[in-house]
Order: structure tokens, then sequence, then C-alpha cells
């Protein structure tokens, strides 16, 4: 499915005019997160892109990533269907199923051989798994990306599942998962992970690729460094609480009405790399830590694994009830001070919580 | 599906934007392209997509920056608003889509919003457009016999 328009015509034809296509350029930008002066490099660069080919595989996932990108809002999915990529195999959003919907696979592989881009989301069971775990038409996911990733120009990994794993993988990893880069080979792999990644940073990236034609810069996960370079907690509006060292201690407490720093309540911000401080969610209206709730630290490797989503990073992995208890047992004294100090705390939550009953929620509604 | 504003949040008393800091940052860097921009004519934007704003912050940044005398509005793509702030080549310009939604905000600190002038191609055309209308318009109103 090969298209000789190029973007500039192509909206041109739609009747597009020039400050409207300036307008889509300086959205594109901000999207990508570059600086509005690069509006006038990606004008020109949009000016002579053509639409490439896109084949979406979804293999172990829960389809939130698909449900993420359909609520981008800039560009919104339908333009980038239609205007920006050529969307031409993804099981949820395509009306084609069966052996017509394996067929625009083929066939899209075929016309575009060597310049199509291949997006995954979702882990897959690895070559020494039981392929049995995830089919699509009777092929195994193993078969279908090594089959897919034969002709492609490079590879997006969406959301945690298929950049690190994620869920699938989590211990004890029933089903042999493994994320995309271990099978890639020499495929360059660009990893957007998020669980779902923000659905302008998956826009973003395509049409970062799109617009300069090349990988963008990437950190040592491979994900591009313009929407993962700098930690959640550096961008953070609660950033200046941790500062002064102001943070809630409960989510119910004055400090969480006040929204001071939620470190204390196991924020993974300080080593989470991620743009939801500055992207937001449905369509920057808000994000996790605005909405009061800390930063789970989802696009990051093993994340699932990392220890208890409220235990503060300078609490040790796993030193949980059970570890205490067995600290206490000991008669360690440090472990023992952390087991009261777990408990006083307990009792200090306990004594500031302010139940809310189901009759006066319903009567606030 | 119901739209954001159709769901039912209720905030309680008490709970509303804070004094996050953030505003008063970009007010400077604004000041510091407002001088550039009177002495070299230098102009600058400003992304505010791209800033940790907390809730209210950008409600203050631009009750700080205040209304001016000038406003236009776009319709390509959906309608940018674009208008002058209170402090004379301080301008907003608010891109949004078809639904209205925001696509970006901006800051230009310019003597014309760029968006605003007519683009180099455009003017090209324009003097064909314009050749196309009078010969259209000649052959409507031919001339007089007397003349």
């Amino acid at each position: 499915m090969a298209y000789p328009k190029t973007l500039g015509e192509s909206l041109r034809a739609h009747g597009v005019s020039r400050r409207g296509f300036l307008k889509f350029c300086a959205a594109t930008a901000s999207m990508m997160a570059l600086p509005p002066t690069m509006t006038s490099a990606i004008a020109a660069a949009l000016e002579q892109a053509r639409r490439p080919s896109v084949i979406w595989l979804s293999f172990q996932e829960c389809t939130g990533c698909t449900e993420s990108l359909t609520r981008s809002h800039s560009p919104t999915v339908e333009d980038l269907i239609l205007d920006v990529i050529s969307l031409d195999y993804h099981h949820t959003l395509q009306a084609a199923s069966g052996e017509a919907a394996e067929h625009a696979r083929e066939e899209a592989m075929r016309e575009n051989f060597g310049h199509y881009l291949v997006v995954v989301d979702g882990s897959l069971p690895g070559p020494d798994a039981n392929p049995g775990y995830s089919t699509i038409a009777g092929i195994s996911n193993y078969q279908m990306l090594m089959e897919t990733l034969e002709g492609a120009a490079a590879v997006v990994a969406v959301g945690t599942c298929a950049a690190f794993g994620g869920l699938p993988k989590a211990d004890p990893n029933p089903t042999g998962a493994v994320a995309v880069q271990a099978l890639a080979g020499d495929k360059p792999v660009i990893n957007v992970p998020g669980c779902p990644p923000v659905p302008m940073v998956i826009t973003g990236v395509l049409a970062q690729y799109l617009t300069f034609g090349k990988l963008p810069e990437m950190d040592r996960y491979n994900r591009p460094l313009a929407f993962f370079g700098q930690s959640i907690h550096d961008r953070c509006y609660r950033r200046p609480f941790y500062d002064k060292g102001l943070f809630a201690q409960t989510f119910d407490d004055e400090g969480a009405r006040a929204g001071w720093c939620l470190y204390r309540l196991g924020c993974k911000g300080p080593s989470t790399y991620n743009a939801c401080a500055t992207m937001r969610w449905n369509a920057g209206t808000s994000w996790p830590v605005e909405a009061g709730h800390p930063c789970l630290g989802c696009s990051e490797p093993k994340f699932w694994d990392a220890g208890g989503f409220y235990d503060a990073l300078s609490v040790p992995p796993g030193n949980t009830g059970g570890t205490l208890l067995a600290a206490g047992v000991s008669g360690a004294i440090i472990g023992g001070a952390a087991a009261a100090l777990a408990k006083r705390r307990q009792k200090g939550d306990e004594a500031q919580r302010q139940p809310v009953k189901i009759d006066e929620l319903e009567q606030k509604l | 599906m119901t739209a954001l504003p159709g769901i039912p949040v209720f905030v309680q008393p008490g709970c509303g934007p804070g004094e996050w800091g953030n505003a008063l940052p970009v007010l400077h860097e604004i000041r510091h392209a407002l001088a550039r921009l009177a002495e070299s004519g230098e102009s600058r934007v400003i992304d505010l997509n791209a800033m940790p704003f907390g809730p209210g912050d950008e409600e203050r940044l631009l009750a700080l920056l205040g209304q001016g005398e000038i406003e236009a509005r776009l319709n390509a793509l959906g309608v940018t608003e674009i208008r002058e702030t209170a402090v004379p080549g301080v301008w907003l310009v608010d891109h949004r889509n078809a639904e209205g939604e925001r696509l970006v905000l901006h800051i230009e600190i310019n003597t014309v919003p760029d968006i605003l002038r007519t683009q180099a191609p455009d003017l090209r055309d324009a003097v064909a457009t314009l050749d196309a209308r009078l010969a259209a318009g000649t052959s409507e109103f031919p001339p007089r016999p007397d003349s």
C-alpha cells in the first residue's frame, strides 16, 4: 500500500491552509517535546514526508496501549491513521478479520519490504516457551513477530509489556514472556514504555520518525530522550515540597490535602523517567500525582517486581510486614525499632483517618 | 462517551488551586525575552504545554499577564484564539482542534504573532488568485460601448 503523495500534498488535497499546516506543525513540535522554534523545520520536513506503512501487532497485552492511543488528541487517532501514517494492520482497529486481516498484513509487508514500521504492544512467549499461550490466526506470537520483522525498517515497542516484558513477565512468568528487544536481533528498536504509555508520547514517537526519518536519540533502555530524558521527580510540580521536607504521610492527612510530596507514600518519581508531569493525561487535564496518587514507576523495567507500590523508595524492597516481623523476632535493635516505628505510624494513621460512609458519599453526590 | 466536562467531579472546599510557585519563573523568562525583542528584534515562543505546572499555575500566570487590546481568531483545523496580553509584545496563541480541545498554548513574544502574518507561499499565490478574479470580473462586466 504505497502512497505516492507527500503529507503536504495530502493535507492540501484535504483543503488544509498554510496557516492550518503551521498550526499542525506547532502542535506536532509540542507533541515531540521539541522547542517551538523547530516548527518551521518540522513544516519543511513534513511537507516532503510520505506516509509510512505501519503494521501493529498485539500480543500478550490488555489493549490498554491501544486504548491510550485512541485518546491521543494531538493529532487524533483519525488524523494519525488518515494523514500521518498508513495503518495497514491492527487487530483492534481494523474492520477486517480472519484470513482477510492476515492477508492485509502480508500484502503490506510485501509491498513495503524494507520500509515499513512495526509497532508491537504486549510481550510474547519466547522461542523456548509453549507457543500455545498466545496465538493469532493459529500463528504463534513468536512466529508472527519474526516473520514481520524480516522486512521492517524499525520496530517500536509500545507499552511496558512490549518494552520490558511487563505484567506477563512478572514473577513467576508462567508463559515464558520476553520483551520484543530480546528477539529483534539487529533491527532498530524504540521502546515506549508505560502502563499504558502517555498517548501523546506514542503518537509523538511515530511523528518524530515520520518527520526526521531516523531513530530518535535514546537512553540506555532505548527510550527516546525527548520523552524519557528527565525523571518524574525533576518535573513534578510537588518537587518544592520534597526540597522543603514536607511530605504527606497518609492519603487523607493534612499534607495530602495541601498537596505535599508523595514520596513517603511510595512515589517512584525519583527513579522513573517519563513525560507524565508535563504532557499529562486526558487531553492535558491531569496526571496521577496531581490526582493525589504516587507514581508507580510503570515505565521502568521490572516495575511489577520492584517491591510494594506504597513502600517509599528509601525502604529496601521487601521491607514490609513479614520482614519487619522477622527482624523483631531476631531481636535486632534496628529491626525492632523499625517494627515499632511502623506500628506507631500505623496507629497514627488510624488516629488521623477520617472514614467516610457510603451514605455520606451519596449525600455529597 | 461522556465528555470530560460532563463527568461530575466536585471539588471539596479548601482544596482549590494552591500556590505552587511555577508562574513566576515563566514570567521572568518572558521578561528576558521581551528585553531581547526590544533590543534586537529577536522573537521567542514559550510552549506552556512543556511546563510542569500544578493546578492553578497557568491561571495565575495568565491573570498576571492580563488582557490587552487585540483579539484575533483563526479558523483552520479548529479555532486558534490569539490575543495580546496587557504587556505589549506578549501574546497568547491558543491552538485548539476541531473538537475545541487544546492542542498547544504558546506565549509568543513578538511584535505580531507569526501565525497572523501572511505566509510567503500564500503571497505568491495571491497575485494569481486576484488575476483570476479580475478576469472573471471583466467578463462578468464587459466594458461599456462608449468607454
